[in-house]
């Protein structure tokens, strides 16, 4: 398909006719269109963002007097004190919370046990995994490479029941592991990225390794995961944000506040809140604290993330 | 993968010619067992073994108390008769083609508008922001803003005189309003998925057409979309998949409700395993899901050749 492309472009390059002075107005007058739309667009998709912080720092008293006053309205920070515990149950309830304590340090710290459990254990098997698929020789790789490829098609939620069960019967059910494990030992997505990267490694530096007297063992973590360190990184942050932001598995494996992630702990928040009056400003100001990890997180690695997205379509 | 293979045996061959001191070819059969050890473990435990028992528990009557009871094609009778079940299929692809419309043309556009105007990093980060936060938040959200009495979107309907609408709770709307919550938030990793393709396109093709006085539209149609059908599919493929599993909207703002309205497969799976500890028939029900996303990847899998046939 480039090929073709590309030599369209040589045929058609010579002849080039200056563009009347009309039709580049015209197209300038697009382009303001076109960017008008654009930035549109992008106010569209913060919005909501602004609309959280908004209400967080508003009162609910005075939310109901103004739903519609762009800026917080009755400044305040008691619905953040109501999510990390500081203000008392009355408090809380003449607020509209529900009065129940909320764990919140507890659940910010089981999402980052389970999300670090899963992103090491995932990243490194899935590497080691794809050494093997790119580097190592050995008769049936082609055809084991395939199956684990296959993988990628099954849908989730086929295996989510059975694997519930699975947990239940070696006892892990309302555990931290029992919502790491099944994700911890690989993903074939993240073996299938990595072994695309490792490919790329010159085999001259392998062979020169190999004659200095390194094993293969040494290669791989002196230097398959040196020259990796991007993409490795890359991976590891979109599987930290895809396990933090998992909702299902752990709504089903976690019943207790022992292992209840910040993603469950948000929706049980919402449904203990009283359906005459919601506590909006509580409800968006625990919104925002669940959601700024995850933002911050991918303020810091905008460049590796964005870049990586065309990746996983174009394969 | 056979031109690497091709590419690694070389600088082997020569060496053994040379002055290398190793001859023999190697093979890492031992180390490539113990490497792969870790994920095959996982591959087989967490996706195949799921995968094979899954469709054994849905040939069972099973409560999770008591061992699985094997009860034939049971399930699979009730199933056909279940009007619940049926309604499910129905709201699900109903959300499915709302959401896959509004989000690739949407995200079409959003990709050509980056290519025509920008490369920069921070237009992609903003469109990606929705796709970085969790279903679970962005459901919130969306059901604060759409409110019926104090959301933001019904104040501003009511400036313009237009009743308020209920958006989660009027059995009508519920539906489109759980697809466009998605749209929002899965828009932009869409559109930058359509964007890498389009980079694969040279610009020279439009700097040439351009020269030849070609419209942007005609441009549009006559380079953009050949050059991108297969891409597109794949894209499509993804996300119709992604989007037949909806569950977390769903569960955070109406869980089914207004009555069935928004009953989506996937939430009546759930609600039948953890709401009736039904888990023969809910893997029933996981069955049917496999079965549609099975016909549909092959459908477009079959499609997307046909595609790319017409195009060489």
């Amino acid at each position: 398909m480039s090929t073709l492309a590309t030599t369209e472009i040589e045929t058609d390059q010579p002849k080039t006719v200056p563009a009347g002075a009309d039709s580049t107005r015209r197209r300038s007058i697009g382009r303001v269109i076109a960017w008008i739309v654009m930035i549109a667009i992008m106010i569209f998709t913060l919005a909501p963002f602004y609309w959280i912080v908004r209400t967080a720092l508003s009162s609910n008293a005075a939310i109901l007097a103004h739903p519609a006053t762009p800026w917080p309205v009755g400044f305040s920070l008691d619905s953040f004190k109501r999510v990390f515990g500081w203000q008392t149950g009355d408090a809380a309830i003449a607020a509209g919370g529900s009065g129940q304590s909320i764990n919140f340090w507890l659940y910010l710290r089981n999402s980052i046990i389970v999300a670090c459990l899963v992103t090491v254990g995932q990243v490194f098997f899935s590497a080691m995994a794809a050494y093997a698929f790119s580097r190592l020789r050995w008769r049936l790789r082609g055809p084991v490479f395939a199956i684990f490829l296959a993988g990628l098609m099954v849908p989730s939620i086929f295996t989510l029941l059975p694997n519930f069960v699975l947990i239940k019967q070696i006892g892990l059910i309302d555990t931290l592991p029992g919502i790491a494990l099944p994700t911890m030992l690989m993903s074939p997505f993240a073996i299938f990225f990595l072994r695309q990267f490792f490919l790329t490694v010159s085999r001259e530096v392998e062979e020169a390794a190999l004659i200095d007297g390194a094993s293969k063992v040494m290669i791989f973590f002196r230097l398959i995961i040196p020259m990796s360190v991007a993409p490795i990184t890359t991976l590891a942050v979109l599987t930290y944000i895809t396990s933090w932001n998992d909702y299902f598995w752990p709504l089903m494996v976690s019943y207790t506040d022992s292992s209840r992630v910040l993603t469950v702990a948000l929706a049980v928040f919402k449904s203990q809140t009283p359906n005459t009056g919601p506590d909006w400003a509580g409800l968006m100001a625990a919104t925002l604290v669940a959601a700024l990890p995850m933002l911050i997180l991918f303020m810091v690695f905008a460049r590796r993330i964005v870049n990586s997205i065309g990746f996983s379509g174009i394969k | 993968m056979a031109s690497e293979l091709a590419t690694g045996a070389v600088p082997t061959a020569r060496s053994s010619t040379g002055t290398a001191p190793r001859r023999r070819r190697p093979d890492d059969t031992k180390l490539a067992l113990i490497f792969i050890a870790p994920a095959a473990i996982g591959f087989i435990v967490f996706l195949i073994w799921p995968l094979i028992r899954g469709i054994y528990l849905s040939f069972t009557k099973f409560n999770l108390l008591t061992p699985a009871e094997f009860n034939g094609l049971d399930n699979y009778r009730r199933m056909l008769l279940d009007p619940v079940f049926w309604n499910a299929l129905k709201v699900t692809v109903e959300y499915v083609v709302i959401n896959i419309g509004v989000q690739t043309i949407l995200a079409l556009v959003i990709a050509v508008l980056m290519q025509r105007l920008t490369r920069s990093l921070v237009a992609r980060g903003i469109i990606l922001t929705p796709y970085l936060v969790s279903n679970v938040v962005a459901a919130l959200v969306m059901l604060w803003i759409l409110d019926t009495g104090l959301g933001i979107t019904n104040q501003l309907l009511g400036f313009i005189g237009i009743d308020p609408i209920g958006f989660f709770t009027d059995s009508k709307w519920v539906i489109p309003t759980i697809a466009m919550v998605n749209v929002w938030r899965y828009v932009g990793y869409t559109a930058l998925l359509i964007f890498a393709g389009l980079q694969t396109i040279p610009p020279g093709l439009y700097e040439a057409a351009r020269v030849d006085g070609a419209s942007e539209l005609s441009m549009f149609f006559r380079i953009t979309m050949p050059l991108l059908r297969p891409i597109l599919a794949l894209v499509l493929i993804i996300s119709i998949i992604g989007s037949f599993q909806v569950f977390d909207t769903v569960s955070v703002t109406t869980q089914g409700g207004p009555v069935n309205a928004s009953r989506v497969l996937q939430y009546y799976i759930y609600d039948m395993a953890f709401g009736r500890f039904q888990f023969g028939y809910a893997s029933t029900l996981a069955v049917a899901l496999l079965v549609v996303l099975m016909v549909i990847t092959f459908i477009q899998y079959r499609m997307t050749r046909a595609g790319q046939t017409d195009l060489d």
